[in-house]
């Protein structure tokens, strides 16, 4: 790793405070981040994957600042752009763009597509509508939509045709960071495998970074060259996708991958399963010490007092474990 | 114990008629768990809401022939119907939230359950309840009882459902995508009761889902729908290794591996499902198909005994 990150995260935490923030009462802190540290390296994909409540959206989000983040500090292309304004933020904009899951609420269903895909380009430049048309008959090109479905509006459209229009929005600035979170899970699976091909092309034709939200852990070891895994609002090991899934080192991360039903019944017999006993705790009451020790079958006294750091290992695997697995 | 023959759903739309199930036939043995695969909008959930005797749509047209132990249900009066739910074939859907209401508590949900069906005093009922939520696996049945469903996390919902669904020991049990909604670890664990419960209770069990992985992981045998029709069946081993209909090889490629070597691209299927007011003529896949040709043009029968698939070039090895 010789280049700048693209984006930098250092400590970044975010928290929530809930209740009835009038009266006071019943106000609760939920520590959906927690002092996460990453560095996303151009042309590379990042996956972030966890369960529900793990922070990896609330994540994703900070780093677009689309959430004000509540400590640490965030760079984006060397810029601190920890306490921009909206205002400044918005050159920036350009530049980070997001993909979300349900492509039906991010679109405005009273606009047609044409519209849909032109509205950044008008926000952001001052092209003439000539050059806005074409602009948009090409993103539709590059997405895969046929120019004749310029006119027609959002209800129109498949869920994956409709994803591929939120991508064409993504992409209409040419940003160099895009964050997709769970860009396919809405999505059959004969589509999803388009749409993830289609985010792979782009990648490759116009350079793009992507960190790639998603519980699918197949899906994401498809498209990532690294992976975070996330549990309770903290990065819990970090590696590159194929070594991750070769040799997770992290208890939870083994629990998570082994849980991953599969459909090769030829390797069904060679796989062994781990069952984690009961759910994942509350964000807004965190276990002591290691916050994965009340569901791990190797957790000790140490765990259950001093919380891990996330540490580097050989080559470029961090873990945060008092004992990781031996790899 | 099952045996569903050529069930028909159409509904009546200002569209005109549209035929969500064409001709659908299946049996379902004792002790048995039957895997039915589709996308959404294949009739896979349609045609089990059929059985359970669910669709009350004004509109909707049911032909064919249900039998539940040699007893027909398509035709059979609601308050008949409604013994036989709940006591002889039980359903659990994808959000349990759905299936509770939120303003009673989980013991007073099920102990409802198991008195509308039998003679039974609250006080022996509760103490059922409580049994059924301590075989879920639920922690402290006695505490959990008083507990309101917004009170439980997905995963114990979803336990406190298939308690409910248990109280009267079904012979049938329909899960409809019952883990889809479920982060992967709880996934595993509900997965694992299915199959105790299967052991245990003896209950056939159809698992409506999407996920091959989760066929896999609970089937005997296989049905995957397309649009309505049934493309293909036979045994887990058959589908998932050996599938004949290229929808389901299709499907089986598209599915990104957890191990070895990634494929530079995935497999994918060209195009999206049909809409059922505008299927294609002929094979309903046909449009996406990769080895399609000119007697596609004709719709397929589902043949082959009892690994069968929905499609002319199955005799072509």
């Amino acid at each position: 790793m010789t280049a700048a990150p693209l984006l930098e995260a250092r400590n970044v935490t975010k928290q929530f405070v809930i209740g009835n923030r009038f009266t006071a009462q019943g106000l609760r802190t939920v520590h959906a981040v927690d002092a996460v540290s990453l560095k996303i390296m151009p042309g590379e994909t990042v996956g972030l994957v966890g369960e529900s409540g793990c922070g990896k959206s609330t994540l994703g989000r900070c780093m677009t600042r689309l959430y004000d983040i509540t400590g640490g500090e965030l760079y984006f292309e060397g810029v601190d752009i920890t306490t921009k304004t909206l205002r400044q933020m918005r050159p920036l904009r350009q530049r980070m763009q997001m993909v979300f899951q349900d492509p039906y609420a991010s679109l405005n269903p009273r606009r047609r597509i044409r519209d849909l895909i032109a509205e950044p380009l008008r926000v952001h430049l001052r092209l003439s509508e000539t050059e806005v048309r074409d602009r948009v008959r090409q993103l539709l090109d590059v997405v895969g939509l046929s120019p004749d479905h310029m006119d027609r509006f959002p209800h129109e459209f498949s869920g994956g045709q409709r994803q591929r229009i939120g991508i064409a929005r993504a992409i209409a600035l040419e940003p160099s960071l895009i964050v997709a979170d769970e860009p396919v899970s809405a999505l059959d699976v004969s589509v999803q495998a388009q749409i993830v091909n289609l985010l792979a092309d782009l990648q490759e034709r116009l350079s793009l970074t992507y960190v790639f939200i998603a519980h699918d852990l197949s899906v994401v070891r498809q498209v990532s060259t690294r992976i975070a895994v996330m549990y309770l609002g903290s990065i819990v090991e970090l590696g590159s996708a194929n070594d991750i899934f070769a040799k997770p080192s992290h208890p939870y991360t083994q629990a998570l991958i082994s849980a991953v039903p599969q459909p090769d019944l030829k390797k069904a017999g060679e796989r062994k399963r781990i069952v984690l006993t009961g759910d994942v705790p509350s964000p807004i009451n965190p276990p002591q010490g290691c916050r994965f020790h009340p569901r791990c079958p190797f957790a000790t006294d140490k765990c259950r007092e001093e919380r891990p750091v996330l540490t580097e290992m050989a080559g470029t695997r961090s873990v945060a474990c008092h004992y990781p697995l031996t790899a | 114990m099952l045996e569903v023959r050529d069930l028909r759903i159409s509904f009546r739309t200002e569209h005109g008629r549209v035929r969500a199930i064409d001709g659908v036939s299946f049996d379902v043995a004792e002790s048995e768990i039957l895997g039915v695969v589709g996308e959404s909008g294949s009739g896979k959930t349609i045609s089990l809401l059929a059985v359970m005797g669910l669709i009350n749509d004004p509109n909707a047209v049911i032909e064919g022939s249900i039998k539940l132990r040699g007893r027909e249900l398509i035709g059979l009066k609601a308050s008949e119907m409604r013994k036989l739910r709940g006591r002889e074939i039980a359903m659990i859907f994808q959000d349990p939230m759905t299936a509770m209401t939120p303003v009673y508590t989980i013991g007073w949900q099920i102990a409802e359950q198991i008195m509308v069906h039998e003679r039974i005093g609250k006080k022996a009922a509760l103490a059922r309840a409580i049994d059924l939520l301590a075989e879920v696996n639920i922690p402290n049945p006695r505490e959990a009882i008083e507990r309101y469903p917004h009170q439980l996390s997905g995963g114990m919902r979803q336990r406190a459902v298939i308690a409910m669904a248990l109280s009267c020991n079904p012979a049938l049990l329909i899960a409809d995508e019952p883990t889809t909604a479920l982060d992967v670890t709880v996934q595993a664990q509900i997965l694992d009761l299915i199959r105790k419960l299967r052991r245990v209770h003896k209950s056939a069990i159809v698992f409506i889902t999407h996920d091959m992985g989760v066929i896999a992981e609970t089937a005997d045998r296989v049905m995957v729908m397309y649009s309505g029709r049934v493309v293909e069946r036979g045994t887990k081993a058959e589908i998932l290794l050996e599938p004949r209909h290229p929808y389901t090889k299709a499907l089986l490629d598209s599915i990104p591996p957890l191990e070895g070597e990634k494929p530079r691209r995935l497999k994918s299927i060209p195009g999206s499902p049909p809409s059922l007011l505008d299927l294609p003529k002929g094979c309903s896949f046909g449009p996406r198909c990769p080895s399609r040709f000119d007697k596609c043009a004709e719709k397929p029968p589902l043949e082959g005994g009892a690994h069968a698939a929905a499609c002319f070039l199955k005799a072509a090895p």
